[in-house]
């Protein structure tokens, strides 16, 4: 049972975090790690809801996340239209695709789906790489325009900061609402026993559809926040192993938990630029990581953390008690 | 109430039922039983959706349901148990009921997300309704436990309790005292009553003959994939076909 008031007091206390890092952190770099720390929570918390909660992988996020940010760019610098409308216009043109696309690739399960997604993710890289035309293929696309609200423009790293972050909240608070709706209910239903909730009325079909369809539209926002904060974007940040990365900071963070996706995003992001001296060899860092966490803290951070300093703690007292 | 007809369901060459018909009073507690393999989860399973069968029909209230999966059912008001029991098992006691709720509530994902008004005064009604079935089902102390942490036997009661909020007019349980101490199948045969006067209908496979005898008004008995016999307790007791094919099994 979630008690209401301590809910509110943790995400306020977040909040006030993210409000006042700004003032202790001046340096460019480390605010520009921050804003990937923001991008990357709202795209683990889109993976999550799909992957923790209804319990259906994806490994084609990287390529929702890659659209958002493509058809951002491409309206924006080819056809001069609102950074606003065309965020607007990119998060319901993914929201839509995955919709439909999701009706025939969420029949599948388990490896099936993985694979599905995976394809899907391939084929919307290839387009980025191949429709040169309208994306500059490989060497990307350039001169998108910061966004603004009423000549007031977002193009210093402090403010995108605090835009990217407004986003994220925003996301985060919604997500915490969604999870503890009847929505949220049936999705943790369909997760724990798939036909129980079809008994009880539950349209696994349906809401697995329109979850996974809500993932790819989030995704797609932080994509085309990416692309408006960076203003220029290539195909190499939208490959298969972004999507990979993604699922290691929602199983990293905790599986099931809006304040693990922000865990996990955040250590994954810090994670590689502390280890940019090992260069290539990171990824073995990476996998390393998962084996360990799988083994040790299936729950993620959020749940491992605080079971940690219990089994602590309990460590403690007993010893006091033997030496007493 | 329920109408059965030429239901027959195989498994590539396995013939799992063949030809069954009966029907089911309203009101009324029917009990289905028969030695193991008979074909009585099997014909659970079709009948709440969950297979598609081989051919034959299934009226609820007469309206043909044979075709209609299991999510749609809830609607109607045919719901079931599970044998191994089917928990929400992340869930808390009362969110597995709240859960039975989910077809008397409309909220979608936006007003959810944004905690309409309407939404959260829907919420609140869920919750109400889910605590009063919870009452009903004994279990209100357990309301804030993980579900996945109750002993079997609360875990039974908490299913019940979960199919009961989803508003049935039928209920279909199968083998809901396997797993339960005396005591506890003492605690289900008061309860299956208590539905019973609500209103409920109740279908029940079950393995324990003690139980069945004592509280079924009607029994089927399955054998071998076909129906064997069909009557009250009593002339179930007296019928020289369903004694041979319980001996015979034995």
């Amino acid at each position: 049972m979630f008690s209401k008031h301590r809910e509110i007091f943790k995400f306020l206390s977040l909040v006030l975090v993210v409000l006042i890092t700004p003032l202790l952190v001046h340096e460019g770099y480390l605010l520009n790690v921050l804003i990937f720390v923001g991008i990357h929570t709202i795209l683990s918390l889109a993976l999550n809801l799909l992957l923790g909660y209804a319990g259906q992988i994806s490994l084609g996020q990287a390529g929702f996340f890659g659209l958002g940010a493509y058809i951002s760019g491409i309206l924006t610098t080819t056809h001069a239209i609102n950074p606003w409308i065309a965020m607007l216009a990119a998060a319901t043109i993914v929201t839509t695709l995955a919709f439909f696309v999701g009706f025939p690739i969420l029949k599948l399960k388990g490896h099936y789906l993985a694979m599905a997604t995976l394809g899907l993710g391939i084929i919307i890289y290839i387009v980025f790489n191949e429709a040169v035309d309208r994306t500059g293929g490989p060497s990307g696309l350039s001169g998108i325009p910061n966004l603004s609200i009423a000549g007031y423009t977002f193009n210093t790293d402090l403010k995108n900061y605090y835009l990217i972050w407004t986003f994220t909240l925003v996301a985060m608070g919604l997500s915490l609402n969604l999870v503890h709706s009847r929505i949220g209910r049936a999705l943790r239903a369909i997760h724990d026993s798939e036909v129980a909730a079809r008994v009880m009325g539950v349209n696994a079909r349906v809401l697995k559809v329109q979850i996974f369809a809500l993932s790819a539209g989030l995704s797609a926002i932080a994509g085309s926040l990416y692309a408006h904060t960076m203003t220029f974007i290539a195909p190499a940040s939208f490959g298969f192993n972004f999507s990979v990365e993604l699922v290691t900071m929602v199983i990293i963070g905790g599986l099931a938990s809006i304040y693990g996706s922000l865990l996990g995003a955040a250590l994954l992001t810090v994670l590689p630029e502390m280890l940019r001296a090992f260069q290539d060899y990171d990824i073995i860092v990476y996998g390393l990581l998962l084996v360990l966490m799988t083994m040790f803290m299936p729950g993620g951070l959020v749940k491992g953390i605080p079971e940690l300093f219990t089994s602590i703690r309990a460590r403690a007292t007993r010893k006091v008690k033997t030496d007493a | 109430m329920l109408e059965v007809r030429n239901l027959t369901q195989r498994f590539g060459g396995i013939t799992a039922l063949e030809d069954i018909s009966f029907n089911v009073t309203k009101g009324e507690i029917t009990g289905v039983i028969g030695p193991n393999g008979a074909g009585k989860t099997t014909l659970f399973n079709i009948v709440t959706g969950i297979y598609a069968q081989t051919s034959g029909t299934v009226h609820l209230e007469g309206k043909d349901i044979s075709a209609l999966p299991a999510e749609m059912l809830a609607a109607k008001g045919l719901v079931r148990t599970f044998q191994n029991i089917e928990l929400f098992g992340n869930m808390t006691v009362l969110e597995n009921v709240m859960l039975g709720l989910h077809t008397q509530s409309r909220s979608g994902i936006l007003s959810c997300m944004f905690k309409a008004p309407w939404h959260l005064k829907e919420e609140r009604n869920i919750r109400e309704i889910a605590s009063e079935w919870l009452e009903f089902c004994d279990i209100t102390d357990l309301a804030d436990q993980k579900a996945s942490n109750l002993p079997f036997g609360k875990g039974r009661m908490l299913e019940i309790a979960r199919a009961m909020a989803v508003r049935p007019s039928i209920m279909l349980m199968d083998e809901p005292a396997a797993g339960l101490n005396n005591r506890e199948t003492a605690e289900l045969a008061t309860l299956i009553r208590k539905i019973r006067d609500k209103g409920v209908t109740v279908v029940l496979v079950e393995h324990d003959m003690e139980l069945v005898m004592d509280i079924c008004d009607r029994i089927i008995v399955l054998n071998l994939g076909r129906k064997l016999a069909e009557g009250t307790p009593r002339e179930i007791q007296e019928n020289q076909a369903v004694i041979s094919a319980y001996l015979g099994e034995g």
